[in-house]
C-alpha cells in the first residue's frame, strides 16, 4: 500500500515538473480558450440577447470556456504516457516492484493538476468576461476543475493505456474530444437544444462539469435556474461516479499491461 | 543455496518467429554469467522474460528462486535492469532521474543521496548532476543508466549491452564497480554483450543462435573447443586457398568477408609452410583463439556477420560521434 502511494506521488511530480519547465506550451494552450472566449462570446453577445434578468452570453461562455481548456489540457497530459511507451521510460517503471496500477492513478492526478493550473490562468481573467469572483467562488472553482479534470484525465489515461502508437491515440481522442466539447452545453443553454440532442448532452461528462461551474458563478444571479440543468450536487456526483469507473478501468488496464 | 537464475526448456514465440527456442540454463548465486550472440539470436527477449517484461510462451523460469510468471512481483524486488534503449527521462535532470529510480525501490532518502554521490562519481557525471538529461550525450545517458540501475543494489542484475558505445576508460570504470558490487554484496550479474573482452570477465557464458544455446562453458573452456592457434589468412582467391590447404595440409577452414580462418596446434611453423606452398597470399596473422573464434566455429559465421550487424555498427558510430561533441 505504502508502494503504491509512493508511485502515485512520484509519477504525479514528474508530471508537474516537466510541466512548469515547459512556459511556451502553457501559453500556447491557453490561447485557444481565450480566442473562443473572446471571438465567439463578444460576436455572439448581442444574437444571444434575451430577456431574462442576470442573463449575459459572454459570462455564460466564460465556465464553458473554462471546461474546455480543462478538456483540452487533461487530455493533451495522458499523450506523454504513449510517449513514455515509445521512448522507453515506462520499462522502468514497469519493470520496479511497484503496483502497475498506480501508473494509471499517478498520470491522471498529474494531468488533472497541470489541467488545473492552467485554467487557474483562466480564473484570473474572470474581469474579461465581464465576471467578478470573491476568494470563495475561486476556491470551490478550483476544486471543481479538480474534479473535471480528474474525470477527462482517467478517459486519456484508460485510452493511452491501451495504444501503442501516436495515431492510433489522437484518432481516438479526436473521436471522442470534439463530441464531447460540443455537447457539454459551452455555447448553448441544455433547454434550448432540440430534444434529440438533450440525452446525448446528458451523456457528456463535461456537461455536468460546466453545469457544476455555472452553479457557482451563477449562485447569486435570478439567471439561475435558466442557465443551469441541475444542482451542483448532482454535478459533482455524477462526475464522481464517472472518474470513479475510468479511472478503475485504467487502473485494471495497467495492471494487465505485458 | 539457491540458483539465482533457472530456465527450463523457455521459449518465447513472436507470432510466426520462434525467438527463444527451448533454452536451459542456470546461474549460480553470486556468478557473473554472459550471454555472446549476434543480432536477433533472442538475447535481449529472454532478459525480459527473465526480468516479468515479457511473457514464456512455454517453459518456465525462477529468479532468486521466485517464477517469473507466478511470482512476477517478488522477482521484481530482486533485481535490477539496464535495458539495451534508452529508459531515461531526457526532460529530468540526471539527480531527479536517480530520485525517482530510489522511490520505486523503496530506498530510504538518506542512502539514495550518498549511493547516488558515489555513483554519478565514479561514472564522472558529478558535475552534469543538476543538468537535463536531453543535453547528455549517449555514452553519459548510458553512464547514467547503469548507475541507476545499481541504485538499489539488487541481488540479481540484468545488464543488457551495457557498455555499447562506451569509451574503453569508462568501460573499465564500469567493470570494476560492477566486480566489485560483485565482490562486496555478492550480486549475481546476468549480461549480453558484443565486447568479446567483456565476455572474458564472464565466469560463465552461453552462445545463443537463433534462439537456441549452442554452446555453455567458462570462456578458457569454450577456447578448447577451437584446436590450438588461429591463423588469419588475407588472399585473392579465397576458395582457392581453401582447396590447396585441405589437400596439401589436411585442413580446413572457414570464411568470413575478408579472411580464411585456419586453426591449427603449431600455427608458427604452419606460416612459413603454408606461404611455400600457397604464392597467393598477401597478408597472415596468428593469434589465440578468441570466442569470436569459437562462434565461428560452431556456427560457420563470425558474430558481426550477421546482416543487422551494420545496425550495431551505426549505434556504435553514433554514440562516438554525441560523445565527440561533449
Ligand atoms: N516485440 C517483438 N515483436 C516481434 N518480434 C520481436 C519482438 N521483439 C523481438 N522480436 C524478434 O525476436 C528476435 C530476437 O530478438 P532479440 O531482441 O531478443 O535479439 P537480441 O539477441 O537482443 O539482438 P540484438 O543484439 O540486436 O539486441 C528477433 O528476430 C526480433 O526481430
Ligand atoms: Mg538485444
Amino acid at each position: 500500500m505504502q508502494a503504491f502511494f509512493a508511485t502515485v506521488y512520484i509519477i504525479w511530480l514528474r508530471d508537474v515538473k516537466r510541466f512548469t519547465r515547459e512556459g511556451t506550451r502553457v501559453l500556447a494552450m491557453l490561447g485557444q480558450p481565450l480566442l473562443y472566449l473572446l471571438i465567439m462570446g463578444q460576436g455572439l453577445r448581442s444574437a444571444f440577447k434575451m430577456n431574462i434578468p442576470g442573463f449575459d452570453y459572454l459570462s455564460f461562455v466564460y465556465p464553458g470556456v473554462i471546461g474546455m481548456s480543462v478538456l483540452f489540457t487533461a487530455i493533451f497530459s495522458s499523450v506523454s504516457i504513449i510517449w513514455d511507451k515509445q521512448f522507453g521510460f515506462l520499462k522502468e517503471v514497469l519493470v520496479a516492484p511497484v503496483p502497475r496500477a498506480a501508473i494509471a492513478m499517478g498520470k491522471a492526478l498529474g494531468g488533472s493538476t497541470t489541467a488545473c493550473l492552467q485554467g487557474g490562468i483562466l480564473l484570473i481573467l474572470a474581469p474579461l468576461a465581464g465576471v467578478s469572483l470573491g476568494l470563495g467562488q475561486i476556491i470551490v472553482l478550483a476544486g471543481l476543475m479538480f474534479i473535471i479534470a480528474f474525470s477527462v484525465a482517467s478517459i486519456g489515461t484508460l485510452v493511452a493505456a491501451r495504444m501503442e502508437t501516436m495515431e492510433g491515440f489522437h484518432l481516438i481522442m479526436n473521436f471522442l474530444t470534439l463530441p464531447m466539447f460540443l455537447l457539454s452545453g459551452a455555447f448553448f443553454p441544455l433547454n434550448t437544444a432540440p430534444a434529440w440532442m438533450q440525452p446525448l448532452m446528458r451523456l457528456d461528462p463535461l456537461f455536468y462539469g460546466v453545469d457544476a461551474l455555472r452553479n457557482v458563478i451563477y449562485a447569486d444571479s435570478p439567471a439561475l435556474s435558466y442557465v443551469v440543468a441541475q444542482t451542483v450536487t448532482v454535478d459533482v456526483l455524477v462526475l464522481l461516479a464517472f472518474s470513479l469507473v475510468m479511472i478503475g478501468l485504467g487502473m485494471m488496464s495497467f495492471s494487465r499491461t505485458e | 543455496m539457491t540458483n539465482a537464475i533457472e530456465a527450463f526448456e523457455l521459449t518465447r514465440n513472436f507470432k510466426d518467429l520462434v525467438a527463444v527456442n527451448g533454452v536451459n540454463f542456470t546461474v549460480g548465486a553470486g556468478e557473473i554469467f554472459g550471454f555472446l550472440g549476434p543480432n536477433g539470436a533472442g538475447k535481449t527477449t529472454t532478459i525480459k522474460i527473465l526480468a516479468t517484461l515479457l511473457r514464456p510462451t512455454s517453459g518456465r523460469a525462477t529468479v532468486s528462486g521466485y517464477d517469473v510468471v507466478r511470482q512476477a512481483s517478488n522477482v521484481r524486488r530482486a533485481i535490477g535492469m539496464v535495458f539495451q534503449d534508452q529508459s531515461l527521462d531526457d526532460r529530468l535532470t540526471a539527480e531527479e532521474n536517480m530520485l525517482f529510480h530510489c522511490v520505486l525501490y523503496g530506498v530510504p532518502r538518506k542512502d539514495a543521496l550518498t549511493r547516488m554521490e558515489e555513483l554519478l562519481d565514479l561514472v564522472g557525471l558529478s558535475i552534469r548532476r543538476k543538468d537535463l538529461v536531453k543535453t547528455f550525450s549517449g555514452g553519459m545517458k548510458r553512464r547514467l543508466e547503469l548507475c541507476r540501475g545499481l541504485l538499489h543494489r539488487p541481488a540479481v542484475l540484468f545488464l543488457d549491452e551495457p557498455t555499447l558505445g562506451l569509451d574503453p576508460q569508462t568501460r573499465s570504470h564500469i567493470w570494476e564497480y560492477i566486480r566489485t558490487l560483485h565482490r562486496e554484496l555478492g550480486t549475481t550479474v546476468f549480461l549480453t554483450t558484443h565486447y568479446m573482452e567483456e565476455a572474458e570477465v564472464c565466469d560463465r557464458i552461453g552462445i545463443i543462435d537463433h534462439g537456441k544455446i549452442i554452446a555453455l562453458d567458462s570462456p578458457s573452456g569454450l577456447k578448447r573447443v577451437v584446436g590450438g592457434d588461429v591463423v588469419i589468412v588475407k588472399t585473392s582467391d579465397k576458395e582457392a586457398l581453401l582447396a590447396a590447404a585441405r589437400e596439401r595440409f589436411n585442413l580446413s577452414g572457414q570464411l568470413d568477408d575478408e579472411m580464411v580462418y585456419f586453426e591449427t596446434e603449431r600455427g608458427e611453423s604452419f606460416i612459413p609452410e603454408l606461404v611455400k606452398a600457397i604464392p597467393d597470399i598477401l597478408e597472415v596473422r596468428l593469434r589465440q583463439p578468441t570466442l569470436e573464434d569459437v562462434f565461428l566455429k560452431l556456427t560457420g559465421r563470425a558474430i558481426r556477420d550477421t546482416g543487422s550487424g551494420k545496425l550495431d555498427a551505426m549505434r556504435i558510430r553514433r554514440t562516438v560521434h554525441q560523445r565527440r561533441r561533449q
